[in-house]
């Protein structure tokens, strides 16, 4: 059993940040987990994905050409993975940042205008959660407790205090419908 | 010891560090830095020496120097900056000290560019240093592979007084996965009988790559085969995957064999029965493994994210008793598992010639742009 997550978006929204959650989560429910950065000279607003395997056995590719689940945080994403995605599987897609739906009628989208949502919750960098919770909703690859004490061990000291945004960013983007 | 999520760069660095590593010495590039960059601060907060040298050629002779009062010391590089080292290595070959490289390949030849590729088979393997030399060479294939090995290199570099190069590529250095560290080993404090020493006991002694009267160098020369030998009888290391009723083998080192290990297992789901030979010593080769394997299978198919380096080593291994495919991607391109499911299902379904070359068919296969 192996699911495959590709996270992708410019360089700056935590995409790589929100894969390593997933992974920290995947590890601490001692799943098989990796996870690899297209990394690259990049920088800030460039374009930076990440792809996340878990399983429960010695995982054998680290590449994933067409995964489960993939979440796209801007348009030129969404115009790259949109085709990828496995059929029957999830697209979680941000709205905010692209002005096109998705076309695919085999697999379930989920759009969420989490920057909006972000912004109401009163900081733009819990962005990346929200998606992270619409994926989860859609997929329980890792429990959100799971990556609740994942972040809990890996926000950096000066951002402790934002652990219950964090939380409420997921079960907003949890909460957000699906289309089937 | 928990498992902890880390990078294969870190990963190494701090598995060395555990292993009793007393000094490093190199000098930064991608895809390798994170090594560098974590050894530069460990090894100063445990009160040992790093130093980030003013080129790889300064590296790898600080190393040499180390090596030679029989300290554990290490350097870590990737492809280009490897090729600098050479001399070094040379020497530090003919000089019979232990040390351990770490090369993080990336795309070449040339500058190239930073992505993930084994094109440094062959170099590593095969020599690269002048003269009748041969390092013993470890390709692990995820994070806790890569720290098993980082400790198991320092062991058989003291043991085999010879070089231990721990070859990976640019994505298992930048990939995470959980992995399992040692407990920090003290640090070593017995100093072997050939260590120069700085007169402290009133004996002398010169450590040297230097043999003027040719004689004197074949005694060294034969001394070098013959603990070569050993070796090879010792520390071939391997993993086999579904062999039992295999009738047809993948084989790929390292980020390759762990891909093809995808592909396999989606040529199983369909009911083909094939398995994955991955070595993990690639010097010495486990051409044995091999050869036994050819007796007994109908096929082998080669991958690598070369042009078919390690693909000379099967083949010399298979000795024409069974047919071997290649299938390969250079320059940084990772080949995707559908791509390696393809060539099982080509190789299986179609005839292989005996004659010909593996490589020249898969050139014919890929696309020609110019």
């Amino acid at each position: 059993m192996q699911t495959e997550i590709i996270i992708a978006g410019f360089g700056g929204q935590g995409v790589l940040f929100a894969g390593q959650l997933l992974a920290y989560a995947a590890m601490e429910e001692d799943k098989a987990v990796t996870w690899i950065p297209s990394y690259g000279p990049e920088m800030r607003g460039g374009t930076a994905n990440c792809a996340v395997v878990v399983a429960d056995e010695e995982i054998g590719s680290p590449f994933v050409k067409h995964p489960q689940a993939a979440i796209v945080m801007n348009l030129p994403s969404l115009d790259k993975y949109e085709a990828l995605v496995a059929p029957g599987g999830v697209l979680v897609v941000n709205t905010s940042m692209v002005d096109r739906p998705c076309q695919r009628p085999d697999i379930t989208v989920v759009e969420i205008p989490a920057n909006e949502i972000a912004e109401r919750l009163g900081d733009r960098r819990m962005t990346n959660m929200v998606l992270l919770g619409g994926l989860l909703a859609q997929l329980p690859v890792v429990s959100m407790e799971a990556v609740d004490k994942a972040l809990k061990e890996h926000l950096p000291e000066r951002h402790q205090k934002l652990l219950p945004l964090n939380r409420q960013a997921m079960q907003e983007g949890a909460s957000q419908p699906a289309r089937v | 010891m928990a498992k902890e999520m880390m990078k294969g760069n870190t990963a190494i660095a701090e598995a060395a560090i555990r292993a009793g590593l007393d000094a490093y010495f190199g000098y930064p590039i991608t895809p390798q830095t994170e090594l560098l960059e974590w050894m530069s601060v460990r090894m100063p907060e445990l009160g040992r020496a790093f130093v980030q040298a003013e080129s790889e050629l300064g590296a790898i002779n600080m190393v040499y120097g180390a090596a030679c009062t029989g300290k554990r010391v290490m350097t870590s590089s990737s492809s280009p900056g490897i090729s600098l080292m050479m001399e070094g290595l040379s020497y530090i070959a003919g000089t019979e000290v232990p040390m351990v490289l770490v090369n993080v390949m990336r795309g070449g030849p040339g500058l190239g560019n930073i992505a993930p590729a084994q094109a440094d088979y062959n170099q590593i393997v095969h020599g690269g240093g002048h003269g009748d030399m041969h390092p013993i060479v470890l390709a692990p294939a995820s994070v806790q592979e890569a720290i098993d090995l980082t400790v198991l290199a320092f062991d058989l570099a003291e043991k085999y007084r010879a070089i231990v190069v721990v070859l990976i590529d640019g994505s298992l250095g930048q990939m995470m996965e959980p992995g399992e560290l040692p407990p920090m080993a003290p640090l070593k404090t017995a100093i072997p009988d050939w260590a120069v020493r700085g007169g402290d006991d009133g004996k002398r002694r010169t450590l040297s790559s230097i043999y003027l009267n040719p004689p004197d160098e074949e005694v060294t020369n034969l001394r070098l085969e013959r603990r070569w030998q050993e070796v090879q009888a010792n520390e071939v290391r391997y993993k086999e995957y579904y062999l039992e009723d295999a009738r047809y083998v993948v084989t790929g080192f390292g980020s390759a064999g762990r891909i093809a290990l995808s592909a396999v297992r989606a040529a199983r789901a369909e009911g083909i029965p094939v398995g994955l030979l991955r070595p993990i010593s690639l010097n010495p080769f486990p051409r044995q493994v091999i050869a036994d394997l050819s007796e007994r299978v109908e096929g082998f198919l080669v991958t690598e994210m070369n042009a078919g380096q390690m693909l000379d080593d099967v083949m010399a291994a298979v000795a024409g008793r069974k047919p071997v495919e290649f299938y390969g991607r250079m320059g940084g391109v990772v080949p995707f598992p559908d791509e390696i499911l393809g060539e099982i299902k080509r190789m299986v379904n179609g005839q292989v010639p005996m004659s010909g070359h593996p490589r020249d068919r898969w050139l014919e296969r890929m696309p020609r742009a110019n």
